[in-house]
């Protein structure tokens, strides 16, 4: 009798356990908390401050999601992963929301069941060099020793460029920024490659930031988005359209200081709809009216995170280029809100 | 006749599956297998489920896929051109390498510290009690950090050595380097090459190395036959004949013939560009994780090398002493080949902890087949389940390799018993 009774419970644990992988919006809210994959720590993107407090680019978008889903932006749990952890705690639903600057690639959009729900940074490898290396362009890096972090897309794009380049490297395969970071100021390789945002928040740690260049080569494109599992098309929708609401939020004028204001006042049809003051969107989308404000609310919107994390009045001194709004000739483009 | 009570079998009722010592250890016995297999059930069936639900299907197509990432390390041809079967190819080759060095190397360092822990100098012993207490308490991930961390930090980059006045140099004649990347050492290269045999898929070995490999092994084969013969004629006579040079002329005549033949000389490397050039770079992630792994498994064999002897009562080395063979030959005649009848076992699995320890290597960031098929192919192509099972199916028919073939060894030096 009791094996019935405990094979039975085993197999509704594994029909729950199946059945729980589908609908992350409600185990979300269950939880109470949103488990978010970020980078071990890359200053800028995701590191913990002196405190044990994350913050960061990526992280700002965990808030951003957490006030837009369950009213409080201090309900994240940041779960750090590697390059080669990442997906693997995505698809194992140890992390509901993956952002980690990770590059939106076809075959992990497919064949990894992934879904990237849109770009927050647009960038592209490159390479790092002590200045006193005398080398001012990559193609000056034939037979170099080259730090790469495994599991990357960035370890497929060096793999091709030196062989279209006709050159030569040696490898040096290192687990996390960390220790590319250690690797490289020991001299223990020639460059250090990952992508162009990342060498700029590597470099801005060190200690003589001015003694290294970044070659002017860009050899790759890197969409870095955040991505959700293959298959929770609500919850890749509630995460789409949080990115979209704090870039849109920008692209209006929306700011964390006036949201509350232009809430009150604002005469325009798409910020209203945006704020929830007309229409009900986040009804759509399973979420309350106040879904889009709150968010904006967290971290301010997509300018304002840039600015506080990586922008150039941060020690990192990233331009915004082709991350700027469309409207200023860059790429970051909200799809419209009606 | 007076009727006698015959206890009959009482009739068979369910509760005596648990009061009836005659049928409760098969009870439990049936109810463990179902537990046992309702447990892999379950965990099949939730692999299943869950992979279903994700709609991803379990498929090793992916290994004839092009890798299109580099290795440091290949011990056969390897480009990023090449498919991921032959990366975990390569992985494996690399897992080998490592795993037969520390092999060696610890059975060295555990045996001359083991006996060395039981030696009479105060300073020795006390020394190696040490050693085998620092490595064996502390971690081994620790180690190969701390290793690879003073080969990265206190060796000079390859920088260093250019100019007129460098501020390191080469030792041994300006034929080895010591970088914080790697130790360049020469390679050997043949004025006479007679060429190469190929096995197939671009992995060739040298008839070279099969000429040298032959003559040692016939070298020894003879070595074998002329100890026979010296032992027939001390059976007979008395008077062991005196053979170490015929025995030492048959193991490297005929190598140094082949060297002379073949024109075999030393490239040194050399500084160009980069890096050095012309001469075999050994990754310093390979030299720290041997070196770590022979240490901390050293220590472990040392122990079992310690407790084998001290296994042997002390009458057999007093015996020995008796009969006037002096200390060395005493532990070479008398207490090892006694004493190897206990540590052949517990060394078989250190042996066996070494290979798998090995897998640490990606911490070093040397590609071993963790760092190939479990590590980058995982990663590019997704493919967890498929990866994960494949190399513990690897490591699994290693592990019974190695096992089988100690466990040979083991019957031959085990006690005779006629």
């Amino acid at each position: 009798m009791k094996t019935s009774v405990f094979l039975g419970s085993m197999a509704a644990g594994a029909l729950m356990a199946g059945a729980g992988m589908a609908d992350t919006l409600a185990d979300v809210k269950a939880r109470g908390e949103l488990n978010c994959g970020v980078n071990t720590g890359l200053v800028g993107f995701a590191a913990p401050d002196a405190n044990g407090n994350w913050t960061g680019f990526d992280v700002d978008f965990c808030k951003a999601v957490a006030a837009a889903v369950l009213g409080d932006p201090a309900k994240v749990k940041y779960v750090p992963t590697t390059g080669q952890t990442r997906f693997t705690a995505l698809s194992s639903g140890e992390v509901d929301l993956l952002a980690r600057n990770s590059t939106w690639t076809f075959s992990r959009d497919t064949d990894l069941k992934l879904d990237f729900i849109g770009v927050n940074y647009y960038d592209g490898q490159g390479f790092m060099v002590n200045k006193d290396l005398g080398v001012t362009s990559a193609k000056e890096l034939d037979g170099a020793t080259i730090c790469i972090q495994t599991g990357t897309t960035t370890e497929l794009n060096l793999a091709d460029y030196f062989k279209a380049n006709n050159m030569t490297y040696q490898p040096v395969n290192i687990d996390s920024n960390a220790e590319g970071e250690q690797q490289y100021m020991a001299g223990a390789c020639d460059a250090y490659t990952t992508d162009a945002s990342g060498l700029a928040a590597t470099r801005a740690a060190f200690a003589d930031p001015e003694s290294h260049i970044i070659l002017p080569e860009i050899i790759s494109k890197e969409p870095l988005g955040p991505a959700v599992r293959h298959g929770d098309s609500n919850w890749g929708d509630i995460a789409r359209w949080t990115l979209y609401a704090l870039i849109a939020a920008e692209e209006y004028g929306i700011t964390s200081k006036n949201l509350e204001e232009l809430a009150k006042s604002s005469q325009n049809p798409e910020v209203q709809r945006l704020l929830g003051v007309t229409d009900d969107l986040g009804a759509m989308i399973g979420l309350d009216k106040d879904w889009a404000k709150r968010a904006i609310a967290a971290s301010g919107n997509y300018g304002e995170i840039f600015a506080a994390n990586i922008g150039e009045q941060t020690p990192i001194g990233l331009a915004r280029g082709l991350n700027a709004q469309w409207t200023q000739g860059g790429l970051m483009y909200a799809m419209p809100f009606r | 006749m007076t009727d006698v009570m015959v206890p009959a079998n009482p009739p068979f009722r369910p509760s005596m599956l648990i009061y009836d010592r005659r049928y409760r250890s098969m009870t439990f016995q049936v109810i463990v297998f179902i537990l046992v297999m309702a447990l892999a059930w379950w965990l099949v069936n939730n692999t299943i489920r869950n992979l279903a639900a994700l709609g991803k299907d379990f498929d090793f197509g992916f290994l004839w896929q092009r890798a299109g990432y580099d290795i440091p390390q290949t011990p056969i041809p390897y480009t990023s051109d090449d498919t991921h079967l032959r990366a975990a190819l390569v992985g494996l080759l690399n897992t080998l390498i490592v795993s037969i060095l520390g092999c060696i190397a610890a059975t060295v360092v555990g045996i001359i510290a083991g006996v060395a822990r039981l030696s009479n100098n105060w300073l020795i012993a006390r020394l190696m009690t040490v050693y085998v207490e620092a490595f064996r308490n502390v971690p081994l991930l620790l180690w190969i950090l701390i290793v690879f961390a003073v080969f990265t930090e206190v060796m000079p980059p390859p920088n260093a050595f250019r100019g007129d006045d460098p501020a390191a140099s080469m030792i041994l004649f300006d034929h080895v380097a010591l970088t914080n990347r790697y130790t360049a050492i020469p390679t050997l290269a043949m004025t006479n090459d007679p060429g190469s045999l190929d096995l197939g898929a671009r992995i060739t070995i040298s008839w070279a190395t099969i000429a040298f490999a032959v003559a040692l092994v016939a070298g020894w084969i003879v070595r074998r036959m002329i100890a026979a013969w010296a032992q027939r004629v001390q059976d007979q006579t008395g008077v062991r004949p005196t053979t170490w040079w015929a025995s030492l002329a048959v193991m490297t005549v005929p190598s140094l013939l082949l060297i002379w033949y073949f024109g075999l000389h030393l490239i040194p490397p050399t500084l160009k560009g980069f890096n050095f050039t012309g001469g075999l770079n050994v990754q310093n992630g390979l030299v720290a994780l041997w070196l770590a792994l022979t240490l901390y498994t050293g220590a472990f064999i040392a122990e079992i090398v310690r407790a084998g002897i001290l296994a042997i009562s002390r009458g057999q080395s007093e015996a020995a002493f008796a009969l006037g063979l002096r200390p060395g030959r005493t532990m070479n005649l008398v207490i090892l080949p006694q004493a190897l009848r206990v540590i052949i076992p517990p060394l078989i699995s250190q042996y066996l902890n070494l290979m798998k320890n090995s897998s640490l290597a990606i911490a070093v960031g040397y590609m071993d087949i963790k760092g190939t098929l479990g590590g980058t192919t995982l990663n590019q192509t997704g493919r967890e389940l498929e990866s994960i099972v494949l190399m513990m199916g690897v490591y699994l028919v290693l592990s019974l390799i190695i096992s089988a073939g100690m466990n040979l060894f083991n019957a031959r030096v085990k006690l005779k018993e006629r």
